[in-house]
Formats: structure tokens, C-alpha cells, sequence
């Protein structure tokens, strides 16, 4: 018996029973396509929660005034004064995980252009605020150290504060908004970054010299929160000791003194985000699982039934000189097919349905091609699996009671 | 008769089956020789043993005891897979109730046996199975599906697969019992014809009218050959079918 004649056995055979060998594929067809399909949005909203955690800055580190909580009490971070510019100096000299340090100062309110006013925020840092938040300017250029140094009135302005401001078109740069009475000189204007995974437009703001805001707006000689990034993104843990290290030497804490500062990086946030999405894409693998397992019993149901309702053909195979090996085969490859054919027609249906979603839903999606050959092999292993006990009961059939089966 | 070649000679054939714990002798002694060329009809009533002896002559089944040697071979010790290389090689099978495949063309039919046989070829597989359907008068229903056909047409299609594979014998088991008069005699004039080139044929059935067509009648009765009679000058079932009235 060579393995040609048994396929074409085998292809007559599904022929002859077209809806039922479409009815027991349509079970791995679904199990397949969504093992694909949800592991490819899974995977698509991880990829883009990582994309934008780095356009963040994936290697920066906040911190904020203040203990996570003191005397049982949580305070508001803006309350507290304990972050000095004597900090900012200190480690911008003394910590060399650092890449960039800058402080930040801010406050909000209503601009002004003429008879135009919109109301922003106004940060006062300091050129290195740019390299940490990934921010770049479009036109016009950064305020300089002599400008920190002599608290200058200048400022850069968001696309979105651009667009308010000026609704004409006109260039802003050399232009004077006002911010609470204060002439601030227009220098620049920012590349948009659009809005972020929160929904927060980034545009919307205005960048100022802190010295600025510190002196002139607020009038306060504390900083309200520092912005450092590390070297590199493994490196975060190892700066964010040394910015502790560095803040308790300089705040003069005893060793047994609880922090009176927190440090929050970004690598904790995607951690926290990653996470998520890794239960919801375990989730989701679940259910396509389960899908793929109910196939699978399908394939052994529909082979199951098969044999009983082929008894007599088993029969008729087996006086006319089928041996119960070539019986064996021939369900087995009629298993193989189906299952194989299915598995092919899930991963086409898969990807057609990831792209859907992509095109409809606008959600991410990156089809995973581990996903694809893992779901292809489940059905196939699945399907020879639970088509092998039937057609070993189709081999093991007495000829003689098979052929008068009625 | 005693210089040709001997096709089936059983000795002694014996087969016991355990039912519920108890031993049910079927076979109790049988010993008959067949010629090549000889059309031979096993009687009996149900109970007398003639499908455990086709069973064994169709080596589907081996004997308890007894010798069976088919075209020479000794079937008694071979295995299920030797046996079934043999059924391929050596036997024709005819059924009752056809057995065809259903949804299956009248070629697809025939060709099923050539097809556990690797040494055929798929061009030659083509061509004998269109041959063994000429033979039996359907070369003009090569493509009809099993289920567009009568039943005798059904029966010849049966007949054309057992005779595809060239075999030493043909095995028929009631052949001619789900058919109706007119349609059974054109079935047994069909017979007739093979008989007359040459065929061994076996036909095993519990209508004793039949045994007057055949070369030899052997009856069966509780495991036991009771009758062995040859029958020199078989009535023609042709002359049988044309006297039979044509339905409307």
C-alpha cells in the first residue's frame, strides 16, 4: 500500500462527506483564527503602551517632595518645600547615572496675544527638561544659561498654544504673549508630540526658565518637583539610588529618618502597564485555548461517528484486501487533512480578522508568528491525537462483522 | 476433472465460537476439494454452518482446526495482514447487499481493490477496472454514481470489482437475494458467463432452486456436508430470463 493510493483513499473518502468534513474543520478554523486574532491584539496593545512609554522617556525619574506618607498622614506634594535648588546642584554634579537633571517649576493660567487668551501651563525647567521628556524644538531655539541665570522673559510655546494664540497663522516667534501680566518674549516653538496613552494633550504647554518661574511668576525659592533621566533604562535602579543617597546627605536625614522626598521612575510604570496587558493577553491565549481544546474533542466526535456510521465500508475495505494498517492510515490522514486544512484556513481567517480589527477598531495588532505556528501545531496534534483513537478502532474491526453491520 | 488444478481443498475444517461461556460448534468436520473452472453452490438453512464456511473460504475468518489450502497456500497459520494480502490477490468478493461506495462513480467502484495493491499502476488500474465493468455489460455506466443505479445494475458494478483483480475465485454470498426475479436471473445468466470462461465460482445461498444453474451442489447441514452432488448439465438461466414476462 504506498501513500499515494492511501491519500487519494483518504480524498475520496472527505469527499464523499463534504459538510460533515467542513463541519468538523470549522471547529479548528475558529480555534485557530482566534488563537491568532487575540494573541495579535494582545501583543499590539503591548507594543504600543511600550512605544509610548518611551516616547515618554523610558529612562526617566521624577521626584516629588515629601515622604510617601508622614506621621500617618499623606500630604500634598505641592505643599511641601523640601526640594531645594541646592538639590538641583547637587546632583547634577555629584550622581553619574545621570544623564540630565532639571528642575521644575510650575503654574498655571490664562496667555495672552492680543485678543486672544488661552489657558496653559507654564513650566519653568531648565534645557535639559528636553532631553528627559523627549521634546524637541520646531522653530527658534532654547533659552541659553545666561538667560537661567538672569531670569529672562522668554518663553517656548506647545503647537496647541501656537494654534490658540494665533489663530492667523501669523510666526510667533519674537512675539510677546502675556501670562498674569507678565511679557514673556516668544523664542520658540515646540515639535508636536500629539496626545499621550492618557488622552493629555502634550502641546499644551509652555516652557519657560525656571530661574523665571521661580522669581518672577510664583515667587518661591523651593523647587516643586525634579525630572533626571538615567544613562540608560537598565541603569534607572542604580541612579535612583544615588539621587537618594545624594538628597538624604544634602536634607541632613538621620539613617532611622523616614525619605522626605519620592522617587518614581518610568520603568515602574511600564512595569505596572506591562503587567496588565500580560494578564489580558494570558487571557485572551485562555479562551482561544479553549476554543482550540473544543475543536480538537470535535475532530475525535465527528471520526468517532464516522467509524460507527463506516462500518460497513471498513468491512467492505477489509475483505477486498485492506490490511487494519492501511485501515489505520486512511483515517488518520482523513484526520490529518482535515485538521491541516482547517489549521490553514484559521491563520488565513486569523490574520484577515487581526487586520479588521486593526482597519475597523483602530486597535493595534501585530500577529505574532509564534502564535501562528503554535496554534497551527495544537490543531494538528490535536487533531491526529483525538482522530488516532477512532481510527485504531476502525483497524481493529472484525471484517467479517464489519461487512453485515447494519 | 481430476487434471485440473486445484483451486480450494479443505480437510477436516472444524470452527468453534465461545458464546455466553458456551462452545457452539459450527463447523464439524469438512472436506471437499474444488476444480478450477467449477461453479459450486453452498446450501443450507440459517444455522447450518454455510456463512462460518465462507467466512473461512473468503479467509475473513481461520479454522479451529482442519486444513485449508487455497490455490495452493495454506491459509490456516497466516495472519491478519497475510490474509488480507491474499483476499487482495486471490479472491473476489460478491455481496448481498452490493456494498458499494456510495456518492462513488461505477470506475471508482471498481478500481477500490487495485487500489491496496501497490504494484498496479494508476493507468493500468484505469483500464482493467473499465475492462472487468465491460465484462459485465456496464461500459456504458463508467461514470454513473452508485446511488443513480438499480439494484442489479449495483450488483454488476459488485461483480465487475470482484473480478478486477483477476482472482482464482469468485465468492458470491447471496447475490441474488435483494434482487427481484427477473433482475436475479439476468445476475445469474451473468454467472453463467463467467462460468463458461472459466471462472471458479462459489455461490452460497439458501434458495435451493438455484443449485439447478450451478456444476455442483454441496448442502450443509448442522457443520456437516450432508450432499456432494456434481450436476452435469446445469439448466440455462438465459433460457429462464427470456421466458420471464418484461415488467411494464
Amino acid at each position: 500500500m504506498n501513500l499515494a493510493n492511501l491519500l487519494k483513499i483518504a480524498l475520496k473518502a472527505l469527499n464523499n462527506n463534504k459538510l460533515r468534513c467542513f463541519l468538523t474543520m470549522l471547529g479548528i478554523i475558529i480555534g485557530v483564527a482566534s488563537v491568532i486574532t487575540m494573541l495579535a491584539i494582545g501583543q499590539g496593545s503591548k507594543d504600543s503602551i511600550k512605544a509610548q512609554i518611551s516616547e515618554m522617556g523610558s529612562n526617566m525619574i521624577m521626584i516629588h517632595p515629601g515622604g510617601d506618607r508622614r506621621g500617618g498622614v499623606r500630604q500634598s506634594a505641592d505643599d511641601m518645600q523640601t526640594l531645594k535648588m541646592t538639590d538641583y546642584e547637587a546632583l547634577r554634579t555629584d550622581a553619574p547615572s545621570l544623564a540630565a537633571v532639571s528642575p521644575s517649576v510650575n503654574s498655571g493660567g490664562q496667555f495672552i496675544n492680543g485678543n486672544n487668551n488661552w489657558p496653559s501651563s507654564l513650566y519653568g525647567i531648565s534645557p535639559e527638561y528636553l532631553e528627559i521628556r523627549k521634546i524637541k524644538v520646531g522653530e527658534g531655539e532654547m533659552f541659553s544659561e545666561q538667560e537661567i541665570k538672569s531670569a529672562a522673559k522668554v518663553c517656548l510655546l506647545g503647537k496647541t498654544v501656537v494654534d490658540n494664540l494665533f489663530p492667523d497663522g501669523t510666526n510667533p516667534i519674537g512675539r510677546t504673549v502675556r501670562f498674569n501680566k507678565i511679557p514673556l518674549t516668544v523664542i520658540g516653538v515646540l515639535e508636536s508630540k500629539g496626545t499621550n496613552s492618557m488622552g493629555m494633550d502634550q502641546d499644551d504647554m509652555v516652557l519657560a526658565p525656571y530661574t523665571t518661574v521661580m522669581k518672577r511668576v510664583l515667587a518661591v525659592d523651593y523647587l516643586q518637583s525634579l525630572y533626571a533621566s538615567a544613562l540608560t533604562e537598565d541603569m534607572t535602579d542604580q541612579a535612583i539610588e544615588e539621587i537618594t543617597e545624594i538628597l538624604r546627605t544634602n536634607h541632613r536625614l538621620t539613617p532611622e529618618a523616614d525619605d522626605d522626598f519620592t522617587i518614581r521612575s518610568q520603568q515602574e510604570l511600564s512595569q505596572m502597564m506591562n503587567s496588565t496587558s500580560d494578564m489580558m493577553t494570558v487571557l485572551l491565549a485562555c479562551i482561544a485555548g479553549i476554543s482550540l481544546l473544543v475543536g480538537g474533542i470535535g475532530i475525535m466526535n465527528i471520526m468517532y461517528v464516522s467509524v460507527t456510521e463506516r462500518t460497513r465500508e471498513i468491512g467492505l475495505r477489509m475483505s477486498i484486501g485492506a490490511r487494519g494498517r492501511d485501515i489505520l492510515a486512511q483515517f488518520l490522514i482523513e484526520a490529518v487533512i482535515i485538521s491541516v486544512s482547517g489549521g490553514v484556513i484559521g491563520v488565513i481567517i486569523g490574520g484577515a480578522a487581526s487586520w479588521i480589527v486593526n482597519v475597523v477598531a483602530h486597535w493595534p495588532v501585530s500577529i505574532q508568528i509564534y502564535s501562528v505556528i503554535l496554534s497551527f501545531a495544537v490543531c494538528t496534534v490535536t487533531g491526529v491525537f483525538f482522530g488516532w483513537y477512532p481510527a485504531q478502532k476502525a483497524a481493529n474491526l472484525d471484517p467479517i462483522e464489519a461487512i453485515r453491520y447494519e | 476433472m481430476s487434471e485440473k488444478r486445484e483451486i480450494i481443498k479443505v480437510t477436516d475444517l472444524r470452527r468453534e465460537f465461545i458464546v455466553g461461556g458456551e462452545k457452539v460448534k459450527a463447523l464439524r468436520g469438512v472436506s471437499f476439494t474444488i476444480h478450477e473452472g467449477e461453479f459450486v453452490t453452498i446450501m443450507g438453512t440459517s444455522g447450518s454452518g454455510k456463512s462460518t464456511l465462507l467466512n473461512l473460504l473468503g479467509c475473513l475468518d481461520t479454522p479451529t482446526s482442519g486444513e485449508y489450502v487455497l490455490d495452493g497456500v495454506s491459509v490456516r497459520t497466516m495472519s491478519k495482514d497475510k490474509r488480507a494480502t491474499l483476499r487482495n490477490r486471490k479472491i473476489g468478493f460478491v455481496f448481498q447487499n452490493y456494498n458499494l461506495l456510495p456518492k462513488t462513480t461505477a470506475v471508482e467502484n471498481v478500481e477500490l481493490p487495485l487500489l491496496y495493491n501497490p504494484d498496479i499502476k494508476q493507468k493500468e488500474r484505469r483500464r482493467m477496472a473499465i475492462e472487468a465493468l465491460d465484462a459485465v455489460g456496464l461500459a456504458e455506466r463508467l461514470e454513473h454514481k452508485s446511488n443513480q443505479m438499480s439494484g442489479g445494475q449495483q450488483q454488476r458494478v459488485a461483480i465487475a470489482r470482484a473480478l478486477v483483480n483477476d482472482p482464482v475465485l469468485i465468492l458470491a454470498d447471496e447475490a441474488t437475494g435483494n434482487l427481484d426475479t427477473r433482475t436475479s436471473f439476468s445476475i445469474l445468466v451473468l454467472f453463467q458467463q463467467l462460468h463458461a470462461r472459466g471462472r471458479t465460482i462459489i455461490f452460497v445461498t439458501h434458495n435451493p432452486d438455484l443449485a439447478a444453474y450451478s456444476s455442483r451442489n454441496i448442502v450443509l447441514r448442522d457443520g456437516k456436508v450432508i450432499s456432494d452432488t456434481p450436476n452435469p448439465s446445469p439448466a440455462s438461466a438465459k433460457e429462464m430470463f427470456d421466458s420471464l414476462p418484461v415488467p411494464d
